[in-house]
């Protein structure tokens, strides 16, 4: 047993870290500790960054572009992002579409998409969740009918993130509206600007436009774009609703988030004329914070290390509890940034939208909080409610 | 980064599993309560034969040269029988006090006496105010010719009813809360001076309450103008073992759970379908794998040098470990049902280890607020 992480991984995440120090551009630093969402070109410049260092795509296999890391080196580059902050490399691209193509698609679909897809060149976005299919995935509509070389689409998908930015999107379909719900689904590609695609906002309770509802009326997808095989389109959603399941727990982002709560708190929030973390009740709602972050950070490394070693690819009991433990310490943090404001946090306006606080109504340190507050509700529902993680722990390790 | 086992480590699991599997059920456990000593000593002797009893010393001494991680997997397995022997007051905290406080020669003498299991020890330590708080203390150590006498009254002394020697913490200097001017002695249990009054807690352990009155102390562990540091590293190395037992516990609670959900029907059917139930029994496996991280983290910061940061990863275990057990301990009985009311049934008896387990050397309040006070664990920005 040995429980550190050894001098190479070390060494590693000097390396990251100096990259990062070096190569990240200020304003888009400067707007993440701002507690600020990147805008498109800022994620698009510091994916290409990656990429030309060969960073961009830690999950995919060397021969199209991943650069050969352990299991643990990938956690420290995508911790080290968090904790930057630091954009991450997008997760539809490389974490989602990119590893089920690499591993499902064909030689011609991995050249046509994978170079693409790793340096940002094309944006993709999620085509899952239907208005009838959230938890219940496998219970989605949308159909898609073979007529010659291609497919005709149509249906509606919601909670599409980032759509409006899309180039692509990886959508589930139906292929067999005979068959049992998870076996008629087949996974297809499909370019945004095909005719017949209609992206409408859904602006969320903080005012933020983060996800969209996505229209296919008749549209038509060639053949080449289906994924695997027709009707198999399930093995390769639990493919990728399976792969990085570390990638839940979001350690770093919660350590910066804290160290950022801890500022503020320290220095900038007043209560009873004294800096807030000097009430001993403000302070021991952080340490508890604290302490189960230091508990998932074990587990993540748990998880790591056997999930290094498993051939079965079955997963850890302890892999159930990153989603779960990692949203609500994600949620508890911004619940207390939000109260280390105060009365500042109120600041109506889209948090993602520039120059947003023009007029100064807030400190800078308080813009907005209120608003990542609210949007981070968000998390204990998407990638699987946390509710549908416990039925799936009942099942799956419980045996219940 | 590696959390598989050792050859050797899996062999002494293994085999303090295969001794409790065949000589520790649940029934046995009840007979060994009721004998005099409330333990016992027979199994004792296996765990001497077994090398427990060693575990810590180096193998030169006359032991097994076992480190922080052994002390882990053998805790962890006593934890699962809810096991009645004085084994963490002896090995852990006695052996622990030997190891960085005793003279050679005396560990010379000691040790062989521990590992045949012919000498076991308590830590005398708390006193009616002091609660948790390790420097709290009025017990006095005052010089008389080349030694020191011991006067004054220590409480909860765990297993002290059956110990050969007692570890006292006694003033030398200072008042009733300095952090300076704590000794740690060796006191004889037959010595004159000292009374002893045994009982049994709420767990099953024993206790006893010890009054010295000028007892005469063998030797001196550490600096006795300056113990507290070696107090504060041998509670720092003994949360390391109570952290794997609240572990081994919090398994046995939640597997009994998970088995009785499967297998007791109300409404025609196992209770396990019902979603409530199981949504309250996927929570009590997240506190339960948060709390073995915890646990392995534990033989890990127990390492660190600095002791102030040692101390912060040693709260930040007994927080963790307190809070799941806490939750894991209430939520098996009440997944049961009334059966787990009864005395008869296993499960309330880990649940009343796990609640003197938290609240051994402070319980998760106490250790939350220590490190609000101590600046937390994430340096601010």
């Amino acid at each position: 047993m040995e429980l550190r992480f050894n001098e190479a991984e070390i060494a590693f995440r000097q390396e990251v870290r100096d990259f990062i120090a070096k190569e990240l551009p200020k304003e888009t630093h400067e707007r993440m500790l701002a507690g600020k969402s990147p805008t498109k070109q800022m994620v698009v410049d510091w994916q290409r960054k990656l990429n030309a260092k060969g960073w961009a795509v830690p999950e995919w296999p060397v021969e199209w572009g991943g650069p050969g890391w352990t299991l643990g080196q990938r956690y420290i580059f995508r911790e080290e992002l968090q904790q930057a902050p630091a954009p991450q490399p997008l997760a539809f691209n490389t974490n989602m579409c990119g590893p089920v193509i690499a591993e499902f698609g064909t030689e011609e679909q991995k050249k046509r998409f994978l170079p693409r897809m790793a340096n940002l060149d094309d944006w993709w976005c999620q085509g899952f969740s239907e208005p009838g299919a959230g938890s219940d995935l496998a219970g989605l509509k949308t159909r898609a009918v073979r007529e010659g070389d291609h497919y005709v689409v149509n249906g509606q998908k919601t909670w599409t993130t980032l759509a409006q930015h899309a180039d692509w999107i990886f959508l589930l379909v139906r292929t067999d509206p005979n068959a049992k719900k998870q076996e008629g689904i087949s996974f297809l590609l499909c370019d945004m600007k095909t005719p017949g695609i209609t992206v409408r906002p859904i602006i969320t309770i903080e005012g933020g436009h983060e996800v969209n509802e996505v229209f296919l009326d008749d549209v038509k997808v060639p053949v080449e774009n289906l994924v695997g095989e027709e009707n198999r389109g399930w093995d390769c959603a639990k493919f990728l609703l399976g792969n990085e399941r570390f990638g839940q727990a979001r350690v770093g982002a919660s350590r910066e988030r804290i160290r950022r709560l801890k500022r503020i708190a320290s220095t900038e929030s007043m209560d009873g004329g004294q800096p807030l973390m000097q009430d001993p009740d403000f302070a021991r709602k952080v340490t508890e914070i604290e302490v189960e972050l230091k508990a998932l950070e074990m587990t993540v490394m748990r998880v790591i290390a056997t999930e290094s070693k498993r051939k079965d690819k079955k997963p850890d009991p302890a892999t159930s509890v990153l989603k779960i433990k990692g949203t609500e310490i994600q949620q508890m943090c911004s619940e207390l940034l939000m109260k280390a404001a105060g009365p500042y946090a109120w600041v109506d306006g889209d948090p993602e939208a520039e120059g947003s606080n023009d007029i100064d109504v807030a400190p800078d340190w308080a813009f907005g909080l209120a608003g990542v507050y609210f949007n981070w509700r968000k998390q204990s529902i998407y990638g699987g409610s946390n509710e549908i993680q416990r039925n799936i722990m009942a099942k799956a390790f419980l045996g219940l | 980064m590696d959390f598989d086992l050792t050859e050797e480590q899996r062999l002494l699991q293994d085999s303090v599993a295969r001794l409790l599997g065949d000589k520790y059920g649940f029934e046995q456990r009840k007979g060994y309560m009721k004998s005099p000593e409330g333990w016992s000593r027979e199994i004792w002797a296996q765990y001497a034969e077994l090398g427990l009893l060693g575990l810590p010393f180096a193998e030169d001494e006359g032991g097994f040269g076992g480190g922080h991680v052994e002390t882990m997997l053998v805790a962890e397995q006593l934890g699962k029988a809810i096991a009645l022997e004085p084994w963490i007051p002896t090995v852990v905290i006695g052996g622990g006090f030997l190891r960085a406080g005793a003279s050679a020669e005396l560990r010379a003498e000691l040790v062989p006496q521990i590992a045949a299991g012919e000498l076991m020890l308590a830590f005398a330590q708390t006193e009616r105010q002091s609660r948790y708080d390790l420097n709290d203390v009025a017990t006095t150590a005052k010089k008389d010719g080349s030694g020191w006498v011991i006067s004054g009254r220590k409480g909860m002394v765990i297993h002290g009813d059956s110990a050969g020697k007692l570890v006292v913490t006694a003033r030398t200097a200072g008042g009733q809360r300095d952090h300076k001017g704590i000794g740690v002695f060796l006191v004889d249990a037959k010595d004159p001076g000292v009374t002893r009054r045994g009982y049994r807690t709420v767990d099953g352990q024993r206790a006893a309450e010890v009054e010295f009155a000028n007892a005469r102390a063998e030797a001196v562990l550490g600096n006795p103008e300056d113990g507290l540091p070696l107090v504060d590293q041998v509670v720092d190395e003994t949360i390391v073992a109570l952290a794997a037992e609240a572990v081994g516990c919090m398994q046995v609670a939640h597997d009994m759970t998970i088995d009785y959900m499967k297998t007791r029907k109300q409404f025609d059917r196992p209770i396990g379908s019902f979603q409530a139930l199981q949504h309250r029994a996927a929570d009590m496996l997240v506190q339960l794998e948060q709390a073995r991280s915890m646990s392995y983290f534990a033989a890990m910061g127990v390492e660190e040098r600095d002791p102030a940061e040692r101390r912060k990863n040693m709260a930040s275990v007994k927080a963790q470990i307190g809070r799941s057990a806490r939750f894991v301990g209430q939520q098996s009985i009440q997944l049961h049902g009334g059966i787990a009311m009864t005395v008869e049934y296993a499960c309330g008896h880990y649940f009343k280890r796990l609640t003197v387990n938290d609240a051994m050397f402070g319980d998760a309040d106490y250790w939350v607020r220590f490190l609000a006070n101590s600046g937390g664990l994430v340096a601010a920005a």
